[in-house]
């Protein structure tokens, strides 16, 4: 069985690697591919990074990628653009840590590329303390 | 009046040392109003631009943007890298397999960056944005066309950079301070006026004023 893979797109590599041991954890078996820092490795993002992981975690059933800030999402559009296949890759306007932990469950359910998206995206509604 | 491969190297690596003399600066105006790695970042990215094309025999306009927009793509990291390297991605489009460009195929290339910034960045005139210096340079080249003063622009160029001061920013992280924006200068406006300053001192310098 394969399953709608996640990419964790930030500034920072080291919170995308700490939000990826968490999703880990809770799905194993989903493939969650992070793209973070600048290829030198500082602090920044980049279009080559991010259309690696995406290859990296596509495993036939699509991607969803998950940003921190503005200009990850431009990168992610670059790195989009280069692999010309936007039907089967979805950027999700989610926020990063609650949107890509409900697309890893979502994921691990084996639900569709939509249906990812629809609950990542959903998360923008949530409210943290009720 | 044209622009051909050496002039266009001449320019790149002249605005890379405007980048490195004025990267403190540019972090400092970043400083004020986003993350403070502006200067940083586009000195990275301008000195890898520059050092590309120094060993580089192409004289193809196209491929020389194309190996720009690739250096600033990889090595910006920050806002900019996605900006100005669309930027440079879309003036390649336009030149590619052209040895030389006249005033108004600059215009065109222009025309074509300021489309790729607009549609990256989602950023309008008046958002305090990059946009701001490069929509105004881009009609002011091709409304003068051949008539084209370097140093002209080059003035103009700056009163653009000048005029996102009192602006409110509406994109990127200095629009996270609202009202707060104003009062300072764009960060990427002011990159923007150094890359055009180049290349109007470059041209100028080869006998292109007139």
């Amino acid at each position: 069985m394969s399953y709608v893979g996640i990419v964790l797109v930030s500034h920072s590599v080291d919170l995308v690697r700490g939000l990826q041991e968490i999703l880990s954890q809770v799905q194993p078996q989903v493939p969650v591919a992070i793209a973070g820092g600048t290829d030198d490795g500082e602090l920044g993002t980049s279009p080559f990074k991010i259309k690696e992981a995406i290859e990296f975690a596509n495993s036939g059933k699509g991607v969803i990628v998950l940003f921190d800030l503005g200009s990850s999402l431009m990168n992610a559009e670059i790195a989009l653009d280069w692999l010309g296949e936007n039907e089967r890759v979805k950027i999700a306007d989610a926020p990063l840590v609650e949107g890509a932990y409900a697309a890893v469950v979502e994921s691990g359910c084996g639900s569709s590329l939509d249906q990812v998206l629809h609950v990542a995206q959903k998360v923008k509604t949530w409210q943290k303390i009720s | 009046m044209t622009l051909d491969g050496t002039k266009f190297v001449n320019w790149i690596r002249r605005a890379n040392r405007r980048i490195q003399e004025n990267k403190d600066y540019l972090s400092e105006l970043d400083r004020a109003i986003g993350d403070g790695d502006h200067g940083i970042n586009m000195a990275r990215g301008f000195a890898e631009a520059a050092q590309r094309l120094t060993g580089s025999a192409d004289q193809d306009l196209g491929a020389l943007c194309q190996q720009v927009a690739m250096a600033l793509l990889s090595k910006v990291g920050g806002a900019s890298g996605p900006l100005f390297g669309t930027a440079f991605l879309k003036m390649a489009g336009v030149w590619k397999g052209k040895d030389h460009a006249s005033v108004h195929e600059l215009s065109l290339a222009l025309r074509e960056a300021v489309n790729g910034i607009k549609m990256r960045g989602k950023a309008e005139l008046g958002d305090k944005t990059m946009v701001d210096v490069w929509e105004p340079v881009s009609r002011f080249v091709a409304e003068k066309a051949e008539h084209l003063s370097w140093r002209e622009l080059c003035v103009f160029a700056e009163e653009q950079m000048d005029k996102t001061k009192p602006l409110q920013a509406k994109k990127g992280r200095a629009a996270y301070l609202g009202p707060r924006s104003s009062g300072h200068l764009d960060p990427g406006a002011v990159s923007s006026f150094f890359l055009f300053e180049a290349l109007c001192e470059t041209m100028e310098e080869s006998g292109g004023d007139r």
